[in-house]
């Protein structure tokens, strides 16, 4: 009965090309993607950095970093909202309750991800590729951009990863964003406020449809993956 | 080429290399001059490719000296390279490969690509310029290989096993390379177990055998009138490891 | 973590700059209630107060003691809650400037249908908590420091039951979702009349309890003190709350109806 209720209502939605809701999914996909470029601009050079760096701490660094894969969304929205609240350190940036507040609180929890596969992904490139790169002549910290863009194909699988824990996560963004109609909605905080309003059937329907958003990008992603991947051997 | 100034002779002194207690290589010395083509040979576990990384600088030893025209040589503008027995290219095109080894020497970025380009040129592998390296076949990936080490203009080649994953046709193709590249003034030091390409191309054999230099002889000498018991038994064909 | 520190730092200097997203419109932060946010209030009144100001009112929907928190950090300009105790503390502690009563809504006890602790009908709110202690009908708290949650806790204090026990249920969480887990349980509860009235999934619950005094909920709005927070935007939610308090938007409060009943009733005082 609900979930048929569900799937009408999400048609409906689409179909009446709602303009709230068009708004909705602009900020979510904004807020994601932008926490996401942000991650990878930080995670994938860092990543690759702990992958070949070697120093005293780093076997520290690297299960930090895959323990804080698990890093609670709560916790990551709590630790950001103090940061950014005004009586916290960041507070003259006056973002809390922002879009701003909500990309940062998803970058928080999206680059540990990012890192450690990216350096999962390098150590084992490194592991193929160090004789040879070595041999000509390449440091370390030369070899790094060679074998991120080498990795390319398995670093969309990281990518991927961190989209899906962004664009899933209701926890971290409904505390710094606040859930603001019209500013700070997004789906995941409209599915959590139309549950608690008990609406189930448009809560389901907006999760039809964010799901359905998910798995478009994800389709789309794979098979750009796949084509470049045959292309370039 | 090189005509100033050499790297030459390379002198290997006392050359060691232990793991875990065993030495891999043990307390080995030779001399490779300008010019000639040395081919390390051994049975399986005889420390061929250590004693070459070793030469190549991917190994410390653990103890004993490499020294280049009496200088220890340091990293940075290597002017000796290296081709393995399966070449790593990276996930671009044949040229792009080239050019990645290029910029990490001292070719200007404006040289690269004409450089990259002769390199293949040269060993008719200029139609492979646009394909992905990684989709060639073997032999076509061993010549690329020899080809990008070609570009980097060493004085010196070291070579692991090239062609053994080859087949007789890429085989013969990346000994004719070698020869070439000889022909060019290039000092080659190889690693093979295949006799009869150490006796088309060797001018003088380092023979190995438990991480033991047993024999610096001539080719020629080395073939007729083995002196140790164990180069007479592999050249047999008895001594496999 | 100084690494977290400056992941924080960057991303928040890069993104401030993103434009669209962090734009310096004409707007204040009002942190306000689950109630008055999801029966849809805000909804109403907003447009008609940004039509007249042109000031965009961006609401946090809180409990009450969340909200006042939010306030005492200087993360809203407006603090708009229901409990009267907790915001004269806030004001008295100079977090806020001043209090003024906007309107009010009453609470009503709602639960199974079945009615095992045999309290339908009736208007004593007291008298039916004792009831259903005494029966062990099962009975769920919000437990969350709301404004709610604390006039629960007001109720069993007269009734002199200390409610605990495998009857009472502390859920720590908001109006919508402790009448979502009331309904499947069933179970009693507290709730304001507004949130009751807009919930959609209410399965077996009903009122049971309505009209006693003592569910009166009067909600007060406060601006924050700009002397502690110098970033308030004081004039702007000064409108905000001279506006509610006006005749205009004390009749915007009133017009606002589900299914014909009116849900919040405005009585600002002409002090």
């Amino acid at each position: 009965m609900q979930q048929e209720n569900a799937f009408t209502t999400a048609l409906n939605l689409i179909l009446s090309g709602d303009a709230v809701l068009g708004e909705i999914v602009v900020l979510s996909l904004a807020v994601t993607l932008t926490a996401l470029l942000v991650s990878a601009i930080i995670g994938l050079p860092l990543g690759a950095a702990l992958a070949l760096a070697r120093f005293p701490g780093r076997s520290f660094l690297v299960v930090t970093f895959n323990a804080l894969m698990g890093l609670p969304p709560v916790v990551a929205g709590l630790a950001v909202y103090l940061m950014l609240s005004r009586s916290g350190p960041l507070g003259w940036l006056g973002i809390l309750f922002s879009p701003s507040a909500m990309i940062v609180a998803q970058t928080l929890l999206i680059t540990p991800i990012i890192v450690s596969l990216t350096r999962q992904v390098v150590e084992d490139l490194w592991g193929e590729y160090e004789e040879q790169l070595r041999s000509l002549g390449s440091s370390r910290l030369q070899a790094i951009p060679t074998l991120l863009w080498d990795g390319r194909f398995s670093l969309i699988t990281a990518i991927l990863a961190g989209f899906g824990r962004a664009s899933a996560e209701v926890g971290a963004i409904l505390i710094v964003g606040g859930n603001i109609a019209g500013y700070t909605r997004t789906m995941t905080t409209a599915i959590a406020l139309e549950t608690s309003r008990g609406d189930l059937a448009l809560a389901l329907g907006l999760g039809i449809i964010l799901l359905g958003i998910t798995l478009s990008l994800n389709a789309a992603a794979y098979v750009t993956g796949r084509l470049a991947q045959k292309a370039a051997g | 080429m090189h005509g100033s100034f050499s790297i030459l002779p390379l002198r290997a002194d006392g050359l060691t290399y232990v793991i875990r207690g065993r030495a891999l290589v043990d307390n080995v010395s030779f001399v490779v001059a300008r010019g000639t083509r040395t081919i390390i040979m051994g049975p399986n576990g005889a420390g061929k490719s250590l004693t070459l990384r070793l030469c190549h600088g991917l190994l410390q030893p653990s103890s004993g000296s490499v020294t280049w025209n009496g200088a220890a040589q340091v990293n940075g503008r290597k002017r000796h390279a290296m081709v393995f027995q399966r070449p790593v290219m990276l996930r671009r095109s044949a040229l792009a490969n080239v050019v990645h080894a290029l910029s990490l020497t001292r070719f200007s970025s404006a040289d690269r690509q004409a450089r990259a380009s002769e390199a293949l040129a040269r060993f008719g592998l200029a139609e492979l310029a646009r394909r992905p390296a990684r989709i060639l076949s073997g032999g076509e990936q061993q010549r690329l290989a020899m080809a990008r080490a070609w570009a980097l203009d060493p004085e010196v080649l070291f070579l692991d096993e090239p062609t053994s994953a080859l087949d007789p046709a890429a085989t013969r193709a990346v000994e004719e390379m070698i020869e070439a590249f000889h022909a060019d003034g290039m000092t080659i030091v190889m690693t093979t177990h295949d006799l009869g390409q150490a006796r088309r191309l060797a001018d003088q054999v380092l023979f190995l055998h438990h991480g033991r230099l047993l024999e610096q002889t001539p080719a020629e000498e080395f073939f007729e009138r083995p002196r140790s018991e164990a180069a007479r038994a592999f050249i047999k064909g008895e001594l496999l490891w | 973590m100084s690494f977290m520190r400056s992941v924080l730092v960057a991303g928040a200097i890069a993104l401030s700059s993103l434009p669209g997203l962090a734009s310096a419109q004409d707007f204040i932060t009002v942190a306000s209630t689950t109630s008055t946010e999801q029966s849809g209030l805000f909804g109403h009144i907003l447009p008609i107060f940004k039509e007249k100001t042109g000031i965009e009112v961006r609401v946090i929907a809180q409990g009450t003691g969340q909200a006042l928190e939010t306030g005492r950090r200087g993360d809203a300009d407006v603090v708009f809650v229901h409990a009267k105790a907790a915001e004269e503390e806030f004001v008295k502690e100079g977090f806020g400037v001043e209090r003024k009563e906007v309107m009010y809504n009453d609470f009503v006890i709602v639960g199974p249908g079945e009615d095992p602790a045999g309290i339908k009908g009736g208007n004593d709110a007291v008298a039916a908590l004792k009831k259903i202690s005494e029966a062990g009908a099962t009975f769920t708290s919000r437990g969350d420091d709301s404004g709610t949650h604390k006039a629960e806790l007001a109720l069993w204090k007269q009734a002199g039951v200390k409610p605990s026990g495998d009857w009472y249920r502390e859920l720590g969480t908001g109006m919508g979702p402790t009448l979502n887990t009331s309904a499947q349980m069933p179970a009693y509860t507290l709730t304001d009349r507004a949130t009751w009235l807009s919930f959609e999934n209410k399965g077996p619950l009903e009122i049971v309890v309505e009209g006693d005094p003592k569910l009166f909920n009067q909600y007060g709005v406060i601006l924050v003190n700009p002397a502690k927070h110098p970033h308030v935007k004081a004039e702007q939610g000064q409108a905000f709350i001279d506006w509610l308090v006006s005749p205009e938007g004390q009749k915007a409060i009133a017009d606002y109806k589900i299914n014909g009943q009116q849900l919040f009733f405005p009585n600002a005082s002409a002090s």
